[in-house]
């Protein structure tokens, strides 16, 4: 349609305002779909962080908070299980498997989580993915450790490096295990999930670090050193938390009360997935304010080409009295501003798309680095496009507005010239 | 239909007022332009020129009386085929700032053959191509010269810009040609010579013009001459109103 070239020509005769307002336009766009393409990838990597276990127990407390320490490595377990509910539960004839984890200590600022070589065989993230080793192996002897890949990487750990662990959660913990050093066995591949930021030793590991100290501190004239603690007794007395394996899905609600209602001891067995989407419901609430709010940005954007287009027309009403003088109706006159909101709209969009690719390509391996995020670049999800079509919505039901006001100027205004 | 009538512009107790209770504007007994006629139609500021032109070229109607142009009473058009009459049959030019800035030299010229089909292929038929037609008629109004056809328009001067409002106002040959005062923002020395280039070019196309000015030095190059000021009798007494 001819009328939609002059809008076009009439863009690249303002190109410098016309560009003001496309930028403005793609800033708010890139916004918009970067945070809903965050929010996007945060949900599913938070949603991969566990799967392949059926329940996780713990001592009685909320799903989010149990899910929190046990998965999340976040806060402290408010109680333990005792040695012989573990067992009870592992020997249920509906559990295929049970993981036992031990937390507690740390290793600068990282998690040190105790377990045993079932956590390798059996911990699965994302689509049923098993833990991978990078370098090394499971922890063999006593004072073997298998690290993550982060704390690998921003520590620069290699095999056979020796850590010590601190006691308590806090990276500045003056009470050390440094009686004890463990070497690093074997390094995990990258899972995106908190496993990389975690240090695994074996459950007597645990027991044999805390073998001497008594209330949180080392006991005092008691001493038994790393070699002496290999002769003890190290069955643990306590564990954090199970994940437990089923041989099938059906039984999950039967243990789930075998285990709820456990006479000898308060404890809560958990579905993953149900307190993850709990969890997820709990912050998601942050992600779609922030995804309001850059709905609002768009909102502002748009305004700015409303503002634009609207100062624009008193001084083109020469152009539309020309335009009338030529045989255009005042339809087309409408159409002529219309297209021209269209156009600013659809290269906003255009061009934010292709900046926020640009950014997320720069940004790519900084974010998976930092977050453990991995955020695909491609095409845009029904979602985004849904938020795309939505822009463009707003940009063509706000371009009426100086549409229809061109629309009637032009109908007042006929063939005079007003300059 | 349109090429057998002899009369082009007949109007008949017209009397016309921008507000139902506002003053009259424009009240004519009678006025008749035979096709292919020069018509000069002379009236100082304030004797409804610009509201006959506008009545003319269906911009607006009156209520009373009619204004017939090839035949066809404007009045009883719709809006919307108003539209389309005046961008088959009429070619206009203004005072001054008669280009659309964005648009380069030829696009400006081509401009009504994008609201008209009937203009475009006329122009399509005699020249073979819009561009082809639109760099006939600018050579034939002096301006012939690639480089000044490359410039933006709003680089030209203001008798080249009038020279290439007249160059759109003919394309297509339209049997009507209304100019409101284009010379008006001339030297008096190309005054004539751009008045003389219309002449050519109307003959040439075979259009009506209708020429409206206040510049009595020119009125002895056309045809006919109206006083708008002695016809219009509405004029006399509310001169100041248009």
């Amino acid at each position: 349609m001819a009328i939609l070239g002059l809008a076009w020509k009439s863009l690249v005769n303002r190109r410098f305002t016309a560009a003001l307002t496309v930028i403005s336009i793609a800033l708010s766009v890139t916004l918009l779909v970067g945070v809903e393409r965050i929010r996007s990838e945060t949900r599913s990597g938070f949603a991969n962080t566990i799967s392949g276990t059926d329940l996780i127990v713990g001592a009685r407390s909320g799903p989010v908070q149990l899910l929190l320490y046990s998965v999340f490595r976040i806060g402290d377990a408010t109680n333990n299980i005792s040695w012989q509910s573990y067992q009870a539960i592992a020997q249920q004839s509906k559990v295929a498997w049970a993981v036992p984890l031990v937390l507690g200590d740390s290793h600068r600022g990282f998690r040190v989580l105790g377990t045993n070589h079932d956590y390798f065989e059996h911990y699965r993230y994302a689509r049923q993915q098993p833990l991978a080793f990078d370098a090394g192996e499971p922890f063999d002897d006593l004072y073997d450790a298998v690290i993550g890949a982060e704390v690998a990487e921003s520590l620069g750990y290699r095999l056979g490096d020796s850590i010590t662990v601190a006691h308590g959660a806090s990276d500045v913990s003056f009470t050390r295990h440094d009686d004890k050093p463990f070497r690093v066995a074997g390094i995990l591949q990258r899972t995106g999930t908190p496993v990389d930021r975690t240090v695994h030793v074996g459950l007597e590991a645990i027991e044999a670090i805390h073998i001497d100290w008594r209330g949180g501190a080392p006991m005092p004239g008691a001493r038994v050193s790393a070699e002496q603690a290999r002769q003890l007794d190290l069955t643990p007395k306590t564990v954090t938390a199970v994940l437990l394996g089923l041989t099938s899905k059906v039984a999950t609600f039967r243990v789930q009360r075998f285990i709820n209602d456990y006479p000898q001891e308060a404890l809560s067995a958990i579905l993953p997935g149900v307190a993850l989407t709990q969890l997820w419901d709990l912050i998601g609430i942050a992600e779609n304010a922030l995804l309001i709010v850059s709905a609002f940005v768009v909102v502002v954007g748009l305004f700015g080409m409303l503002s634009a287009l609207l100062t624009g027309l008193n001084e083109r009403r020469r152009e539309m009295a020309i335009l009338r003088s030529v045989g255009a109706r005042p339809w087309h006159v409408f159409t002529l501003i219309m297209g021209e909101a269209t156009f600013l709209t659809v290269l906003g969009i255009a061009l934010g798309l292709a900046l926020l690719h640009g950014l997320l390509f720069a940004a790519q391996p900084l974010i998976e680095g930092r977050f453990g995020l991995a955020i695909t670049i491609g095409m845009p999800s029904t979602y985004e496009l849904l938020l795309l079509g939505a822009v463009l919505l707003a940009g063509f039901v706000i371009g009426i507005v100086p549409a229809y006001r061109a629309y009637r100027l032009s109908l007042a205004d006929g063939l005079s010239m007003r300059v | 239909m349109s090429e057998k009538c002899s009369v082009i512009i007949e109007i008949q107790d017209l009397s016309f007022r921008w507000r139902p209770d506002g003053p009259t504007i424009v009240a004519l007994d009678a006025l008749h332009i035979e096709r292919g006629e020069q018509i000069f139609i002379e009236g100082p500021s304030g004797s409804g020129k610009s509201t006959l032109l506008s009545l003319l070229a269906g911009v607006t109607t009156a209520r009373h009386g009619s204004v017939r142009v090839l035949d066809r009473p404007l009045e009883r058009l719709s809006g919307v085929e108003r539209d389309h009459f005046r961008a088959d049959h009429i070619g206009y030019v203004f005072q001054m700032f008669n280009l659309i800035p964005y648009l380069s030299v030829v696009d400006n010229v081509v401009l009504p053959c994008r609201f008209s089909r009937r203009r475009r292929d006329a122009a399509m038929a005699r020249d073979g191509g819009l561009e082809q037609a639109a760099r006939r008629l600018l050579a034939h109004l002096d301006m012939a010269d690639d480089e000044l056809l490359g410039r933006p328009v709003t680089s030209l001067s203001v008798g080249q810009q009038q020279r290439v409002a007249a160059a759109r106002a003919l394309i297509g040959s339209p049997e009507l040609l209304i100019a409101d005062e284009p010379t008006s923002s001339l030297d008096a020395d190309r005054r004539e010579a751009f008045v003389r280039l219309l002449f050519d070019e109307c003959r040439d196309n075979g259009s009506t013009l209708v020429f409206v000015s206040h510049e009595r030095s020119l009125e002895p190059l056309f045809h006919r001459t109206i006083r708008l000021a002695d016809i219009n009798r509405a004029a006399s007494g509310d001169a100041a109103a248009a």
